[in-house]
């Protein structure tokens, strides 16, 4: 099994104050919703454990990790692809969202063995610094951002907004059922709902998708 | 989060046999309410069976012309099913309305309708709560109760169910039907599925342990206009206040059923009677009884105009 890094245990340390705090008893209601910390190499008794394979932006990997672990916390913690986020970690807020099987899904209210053969893309997986993804380049151009913690969330939200109006799944503002919904800026903003910006980036937002989905601003 | 060991079950006989090896074992689907209770050690199963391979993730079109919607359908493609859009429209509505589109994605058929209350006293551990903890009380009654139920409630609890999609289904007459860990079926009428708190408000359906939902079956289509109408505190992604599911055919009768204001989707067959008389009318046969809070009682106002809105839509 892949262990903790160190770079968990010195973080995990800082949250916890003491390497001894381990024992779940100590943990804040907060640490238990996380990933408990489980020692490298170490079984701890009574916790179950799993082998997970899937597909990570292209790349197959299996690791083995304590059942608890959601989706988020195994790419953050265990894959170290923290360009997801974690904002409420209850679904509420939509920084953690990444696309499995081609859908955006939040990934804090699902586990990450849920997930045996999946395919996931991140943020990671949808472009980088040099080669950016034309959503990654319309956010950067439209300032569709502030601090950036809600961004990677939007943009793959974003990216899978457009597959969904193209595949003609309708919204709560659709307001003719039976013909294709249209790429409207009421349309993209109720379908961007599930994700919360809390520096307010909406309109630039809004702006960067339109520019994308090949839209007059 | 406590911890709990996990299978994958492959069939719903494999499910329902793993549900009686296992008397505190969960399903979990779409995950969406379970983690999230589980997270706050709200739930506390000890083994988790995972139905999402069970393949009922199919929509079916029965010979009587009604439809068969796998336990499994997320949300999102039971929404966008073509035949629901032309035919139940009033469903497609309501699921729209409810959550985001992530988690339309994730949110099955059956998890949906098994969602528990977003009562905030029952999320907050540290409170009474009768339905978390039965016995321990209510912090709601003469607490923050503004989201509250205003009909059908009890001494014991106040909660509401959030669900849009089983308002909507409720109008549609559905059809539950399950399998228990025995291997038995039945089917359970949509209007007999969800249960009033009485005294027992931590026993919320008329499900066994155990038993595994596997579709929802719908009647065939009765025509009429469909709609869904949500009021809510903001535009998009928040839960209702109130909401009002109705079918309304051309002669102005039709059928009714308010999300938001009760301990299930709220429809009484006597109030769809009113329905061609208009909203004051069939208010008061909805409200009948009613004993809204201090806090909540603007909701029986906001749902008669709210049924005022979808009369005046419905005749064009
Ligand atoms: C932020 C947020 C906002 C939301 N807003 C809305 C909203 O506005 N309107 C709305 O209606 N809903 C809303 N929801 C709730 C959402 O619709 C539900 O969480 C979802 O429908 C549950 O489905 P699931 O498949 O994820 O269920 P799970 O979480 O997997 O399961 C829920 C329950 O159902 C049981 N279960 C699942 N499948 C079966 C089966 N086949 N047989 C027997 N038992 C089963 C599980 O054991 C569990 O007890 C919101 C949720 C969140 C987190
Ligand atoms: S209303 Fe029901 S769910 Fe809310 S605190 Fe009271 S008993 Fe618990
Ligand atoms: S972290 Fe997943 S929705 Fe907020
Ligand atoms: S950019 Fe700061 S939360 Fe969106």
């Amino acid at each position: 099994m892949q262990g903790p890094s160190d770079f968990e245990l010195s973080r995990r340390k800082l949250l916890l104050g003491t390497a001894a705090s381990v024992a779940f008893s100590a943990a804040s209601a907060e640490a238990r919703a996380q990933t408990p910390v489980v020692p490298a190499q170490a079984a701890v008794p009574g916790i179950a454990t799993m082998k997970v394979s899937f597909n990570v932006n292209g790349a197959p990997r299996e690791i083995a990790l304590d059942m608890r672990t959601t989706l988020l916390d195994a790419l953050r913690e265990h894959l170290h692809l923290t360009g997801t986020k974690k904002g409420c970690d209850h679904g509420q807020c939509g920084a953690c969202t990444v696309i499995a099987g081609g859908r955006r899904i939040n990934s804090c209210m699902t586990l990450a063995v849920m997930h045996e053969g999946d395919s996931i893309t991140t943020i990671e997986g949808l472009g980088t610094p040099e080669n950016m993804h034309p959503m990654q380049a319309a956010f950067v151009k439209h300032d569709g951002f502030q601090c950036g913690y809600c961004t990677p969330g939007q943009i793959c939200s974003a990216v899978a907004v457009l597959d969904e109006i193209k595949a003609g799944i309708p919204s709560h503002v659709t307001a003719d059922l039976d013909a294709a919904p249209q790429l409207t800026n009421a349309e993209l903003r109720e379908r961007m709902s599930g994700n919360i910006c809390r520096c307010g980036a909406y309109s630039n937002i809004a702006e960067a998708i339109t520019e994308v989905a090949g839209r007059p601003t | 989060m406590k911890s709990f060991t996990y299978e994958r079950a492959n069939s719903p006989a494999d499910a329902a046999a793993a549900a009686a090896r296992h008397a505190d074992a969960k399903f979990i689907a779409g995950g969406t309410n379970l983690l999230d209770l589980m997270k706050l050690e709200i739930e506390t199963p000890a083994h988790l069976i995972d139905v999402n391979g069970l393949a009922l993730d199919k929509i079916e079109s029965m010979p009587d012309g009604g439809l068969k919607i796998g336990a499994l359908v997320r949300n999102t493609d039971l929404a966008a099913d073509k035949r629901v859009r032309r035919d139940y429209g009033v469903l497609s509505r309501a699921l729209l309305a409810g959550a985001s589109g992530q988690l339309r994605n994730m949110a099955t058929t059956a998890g949906n309708l098994l969602q528990r209350t977003r009562c905030p006293y029952f999320y907050d551990t540290n409170q009474p709560c009768n339905k978390r903890r039965p016995g321990s009380g209510c912090a709601a009654i003469g607490g923050f109760n503004r989201q509250h139920a205003v009909v059908g409630a009890s001494e014991a609890c106040i909660a509401t169910h959030p669900s849009d999609m089983a308002v909507a289904m409720r109008t549609l007459d559905a059809v539950v039907e399950t399998v228990r860990p025995d291997g038995a079926t039945r089917t359970i009428p949509i209007a007999e599925f969800h249960h009033l708190p009485g005294n027992t408000p931590h026993v919320e359906t008329a499900l066994s342990q155990g038993e595994l939902i596997t579709a929802v079956t719908l009647p065939k289509p009765i025509g009429g206009t469909h709609i869904y109408r949500k009021v809510r505190d903001r535009a998009s992604y928040a839960f209702a206040l109130v909401s009002v599911a109705a079918i309304v055919q051309r002669d102005g009768t039709g059928r009714v059923a308010l999300g938001g204001v009760a301990h299930k989707p709220w429809r009484i067959e006597s109030a769809d009677a009113q329905l061609p008389r208009g909203a004051k009318a069939v208010a008061a046969q909805l409200f009948a009884g009613a004993k809204p809070t201090r806090q909540n009682a603007f909701k029986l106002s906001l749902a008669e105009r709210t049924l005022g809105a979808v009369l005046t839509e419905a005749k064009g």
